[in-house]
């Protein structure tokens, strides 16, 4: 009656081919609405870009040449050129890399401290428990650009400066959703079938609960990704991320912003580049979530 | 029955429902038919998978839009229902068809008074003004025997217990004197003594209802006890057709196919113990979708499958009222063949309490509280939290090799009291000694050694398991934890484990998500005997199982008790199964014991009252025998207050005086039986006035 019940081809297959499936599985859920499909290959396609963008890209990404300064769009310049007469193609080309990479570094960096937190802190309980989650409350009490501007302001404008308050914002909110994880598994039999045969916390934590945890990080971890890379573009632009001559989107727009009525170009396609990477990853991340529960009910 | 001026109230022609999964239709419920006259309740008796919820759905037009009749014919009286549109079935759906569904908490809307709804659909259905419907509701909620209709009235649903929800929508259901009254399993989620409040409710009800107006019932459950007791008609469904169907007592005392056998033979009564015989299990499990056999849907599990078997039976007239869809149905009814045999060699002696035999376990008055958390505003206030008195003062030990029942209704503290002795629970007062050693409260604190003697089996089989392990890598972990073997030795004993859970060695390789629930639960069942415990807990293990699967389960879970002369504490709130299984059964009651007996002793009076109402609730499955109704008015209270006292006082049909609410009762022991209970009337007294339960025993 139900729509999990097996099917006799199925019950032959064993276990590992079903795990290796997997992300092939995934992938192919991810393909079948059209708007995961679409955020999915931006994504790719932006990643792919910065693969390959420094071999690719015309021009480098500080060559300032005064004469072809304030070009609108042509063949030569794609997107035409600067204030300062920098190509923007090969900047925002270049840009994604930077971009990818310090969004990429922080959230990872913020999963891997908040899942450790998360699964610790709410497996022991108590206390510990107790502390650790009233000192978040504390965090994300406080706007995370506010919290990003106050950091920044300690640390000095730098790129380390950054990934460090990528990290400090988003590791409160994995170890929370990481925790709410690990509470609705802690009481399962399984887990106190462990327990009683007197596993060490290790494999608890990370053989018995983390894989439970697993779909709900990777859709959390899309998610933060997609917001590390708008704080990224954000801290560019009001100066304290990033510094120039850097092509970090952010900056650009915000170099570009005093331009804006002789070369709006120089402002469209970083501002575009943003919009377009946010908003891809961010589609990629609800179809990730609805493949996860695609997954859990094959 | 066969009143010639009986007319059906429903029809059903050969009817074919089913499911759309992806882009396949697959057949639920396969070409069937049955009729139920006016003033009849109709039995429809299967096993989850079966196809009768899919049935009862589809009469209410209710399936959905992945499912869909693809053949036969439904009639309500005149009125072919599958031709009705959305209009006309409102006029049906509440006024002709009333349910009264399985689980009550979700089918009363949260947001609203019990009273409020009530009359929403007296307004609605019977056309009563708003003043009227109010004053109707407290008369209908009188009518389902609710003692204080208006609190009830004024009540939200999470305010009211399961009991009481489950009664608010039967009233709801009768308020619109439907012709048809779909129950669909409305008292499975109750506790046993609220069920028989429920079961005699309904049976009042609609005995007044055949007498007033006609009123057709179709009772779906997959327990064929409730069935016997309320029921004139059965039908028994298998995978989406009906495989037998006859009146009450002929499907009881002479039922002809394998299945309906298999079940009654593998439901433990009352009256069976394990030395008398093995509880009769059904190899394999239910179909599901997709996979049927073209020919009898049976056949893969039946043990007289022959040839003929492969092309599919007609569902035959075998007798007046008697149908029956098996090939072989001429061979059982004169005895040349025999379905299931007696397989007396996995019946195990029943043990008698020795006075050499050591104690495994020893409790001395062992306390459990919890804390209930405070508002924000209590703490300012100071305000002391809540005690919840879990257990409250339990002594007891358990012999070597002993099976311990432990039974009571859901609140009495049974599992908290196994949780602190495995460690699970914390804040414990008072001493348990495993093998003469003292147990830490925390199981952080206790040796591996100490582990190994003591192992549990959980209610859930959906959990048992990490989902994420095979088989074989959940089953390699006790020997290498508890019994410090590297993982090549322990990969070695896996398919022995496995083998002794009777699972071929290829499941070892699989993933949880692959096996059934019943497969699952014997894999618990071989982690849990892995390190050879001395002592296991075994917290309602089959409860979540299927019938059919059930019993093959607790019969293994008695073979390997036996075999590895581990001592086993079963807890239950099932007492027939208990009493088939244990050696000595302790009734508890919130958070005390009650009474301690011999498990032969238990249905002999004299009885602590409270285990008299257990006993007594029991739906009589055998019939002609009769159950001498013993009811608990009120529910189970809060363990925030228990009671002072004795304290199942407030609801003790046996209520003395004052001295019952006032002091604590002392520890009766009845000489003959060698009984000990908790009350304080003395053995000669309760005997005079008890008669024994079982009037056919």
């Amino acid at each position: 009656m139900n729509g999990s019940a097996l099917e006799p081809s199925q019950i032959s297959q064993s276990a590992a081919p079903v795990r290796g499936r997997r992300f092939r599985f995934i992938l192919r859920q991810l393909y079948k609405t059209p708007t995961a499909a679409f955020g999915t290959t931006v994504f790719l396609l932006f990643l792919l870009l910065a693969l390959i963008g420094p071999f690719i890209a015309p021009y480098s990404a500080n060559e300032q040449v005064p004469s072809e300064a304030r070009q609108p769009p042509s063949a030569v310049h794609l997107f035409g050129t600067d204030n300062l007469g920098r190509d923007v193609f090969s900047r925002v080309l270049l840009g994604a890399r930077e971009i990818l990479i310090l969004a990429g570094l922080g959230t990872l960096s913020a999963i891997l401290a908040g899942t450790l937190i998360g699964l610790i802190s709410a497996y022991q309980g108590g206390w510990l428990d107790e502390v650790v989650m009233r000192f978040f409350d504390g965090l994300l009490a406080l706007p995370a650009l506010l919290f990003a501007l106050l950091l920044l302001g300690i640390l000095g404008p730098s790129v380390w400066s950054v990934l460090v308050v990528i990290f400090i914002v988003y590791t409160p909110i994995v170890a929370r959703v990481v925790r709410s994880v690990v509470l609705s598994v802690k009481y399962k039999a399984y887990v106190e079938s462990a327990r009683l045969r007197g596993e060490s916390l290790g494999w608890i934590l990370f053989k018995e609960i983390l894989p439970s945890v697993q779909p709900v990080l990777a859709v959390e971890a899309a998610l933060r990704f997609s917001y590390a890379i708008f704080l990224v573009a954000s801290l560019g632009f009001l100066g304290v991320g990033v510094q120039p001559p850097s092509p970090n989107w952010g900056l650009m727009v915000q170099e570009a912003r005093e331009t804006f009525s002789q070369v709006p170009w120089a402002l469209y396609f970083p501002a575009a580049a943003i919009s377009l990477l946010v908003i891809g990853v961010n589609l990629m991340a609800d179809g990730l979530k609805k493949a996860m529960q695609e997954s859990a009910g094959e | 029955m066969s009143d010639p001026s009986a007319y059906p109230v429903l029809d059903i022609q050969n009817l074919t429902v089913a499911y759309r999964q992806k882009e396949r239709w697959l057949r639920v419920v396969h070409d069937l038919s049955l009729s139920i006259e006016a003033g009849q309740t109709y039995g429809l008796v299967g096993e989850s998978g079966s196809g009768k919820s899919t049935l009862a759905l589809a009469v209410m037009r209710y399936l959905g839009e992945d499912g869909a009749v693809q053949a036969g014919r439904i009639q309500l009286l005149h009125q072919d229902l599958l031709t009705l549109d959305q209009k006309q079935l409102r006029q049906v759906w509440g006024k002709q068809i009333a349910l009264v569904p399985q689980n009550p908490a979700s089918s009363l809307n949260p947001t609203l008074r019990v009273g409020e709804q009530l009359a929403e659909a007296l307004r609605f259905q019977r056309g009563m003004g708003t003043e009227e419907a109010r004053q109707n509701v407290v008369e209908l909620l009188k009518r389902v025997q609710i003692p204080d209709p208006q609190r009830v009235a004024d009540s939200y649903p999470f305010q009211l217990s399961g009991g009481m929800q489950q009664r608010a929508l039967i009233a709801m259901a009768i308020s619109v004197e439907p012709n048809l009254l779909i129950l669909d399993e409305p008292t499975t989620n109750l506790d046993v003594t609220t069920q028989a409040v429920i079961l005699d409710l309904l049976h009042e009800l609609i005995l007044e209802g055949e007498s007033l107006r006609q009123l057709a019932v179709l009772y779906i459950t997959h327990n064929l006890d409730v069935v016997a007791q309320i029921c004139v008609r059965v039908g028994v469904m298998y995978a989406g057709e009906l495989v037998e169907e006859a009146p009450v007592e002929k499907m009881f005392q002479n039922p002809l196919h394998p299945y309906t056998q298999g079940l009654l033979g593998n439901t433990p009564r009352l009256a069976l113990s394990k030395s008398a015989q093995p509880l009769q299990s059904i190899p394999g499990q239910v179909p599901s979708l997709g996979e049927l056999t073209p020919g009898c849907t049976f056949t893969p599990r039946c043990p007289l499958a022959v040839e003929i078997c492969e092309q599919h039976p007609v569902f035959e007239r075998v007798g007046e009222d008697h149908w029956v869809r098996c090939h072989r149905w001429e061979e059982i009814v004169s005895g040349a063949v025999q379905v299931w045999g007696t397989g007396a060699d996995t019946s195990s002696p029943h043990r008698d309490k020795s006075r050499d035999a050591a104690d495994v376990l020893n409790l001395k008055d062992v306390k459990v509280q919890f804390l209930t958390s405070r508002s924000l505003g209590e703490f300012v206030r100071r305000e002391p939290p809540e005690i919840i008195q879990a257990v409250n003062g339990v002594s007891l030990e358990v012999e070597r090799g002993e099976t311990l029942g432990l039974v009571g209704e859901s609140g009495s503290g049974k599992t908290t009291l196994a949780r602190s002795v495995v460690g699970l629970v914390e804040n414990r007062e008072g001493s348990i000694h495993l093998l003469s050693v003292e147990l830490p409260e925390r199981l952080s604190q206790r040796q591996v050694s100490t582990l190994r003697h003591l192992q549990m089996v959980f209610q859930n089989p959906e959990e048992a398991l990490n989902p994420h392990l095979t088989v074989g890598e959940s089953l390699q972990r006790p020997f290498i934890t508890l019994l410090g073997e590297t993982s090549q030795q322990a990969e070695r004993k896996v398919s022995q484990l496995l083998a002794a859970v009777r699972l071929p060695p290829s499941y070892q390789d699989r993933i949880p998500r692959q096996l059934s629930g019943g497969e699952k639960q014997r894999v618990a069942i071989a982690r849990a005997f892995a390190a050879n415990p001395d002592l296991l807990i075994a917290d309602e293990p089959v409860s979540s199982l299927d019938v059919s699967v059930q019993a093959a389960v607790l019969n293994l879970l008695k073979k390997l008790q036996y075999e590895h002369d581990t001592s086993l504490i079963f807890i239950s709130h099932n007492l027939a199964v208990v009493r088939y299984l244990a050696d000595r059964i302790v009734v508890m009651y919130l958070g005390n014991l009650m009474e301690i007996a011999d498990s032969r002793a238990l249905i002999e009076p004299p009885f602590h009252p409270y285990t008299e109402a257990l006993l007594s609730a029991i739906p009589g499955g055998e019939v002609g025998v009769k159950v001498r109704p013993f009811r608990l008015g009120s529910e189970i209270p809060s363990p925030t207050e228990i009671p002072s006292g004795c304290p199942f006082h407030p609801r003790c049909p046996r209520y003395l005086d004052q001295i019952c609410a006032v002091e604590t009762p002392p520890w009766q022991t009845d000489e003959p039986t060698g009984k000990r209970y908790y009350c304080h009337i003395p053995p000669a007294e309760l005997r005079a006035i008890q008669s024994p339960l079982l009037e056919g025993e």
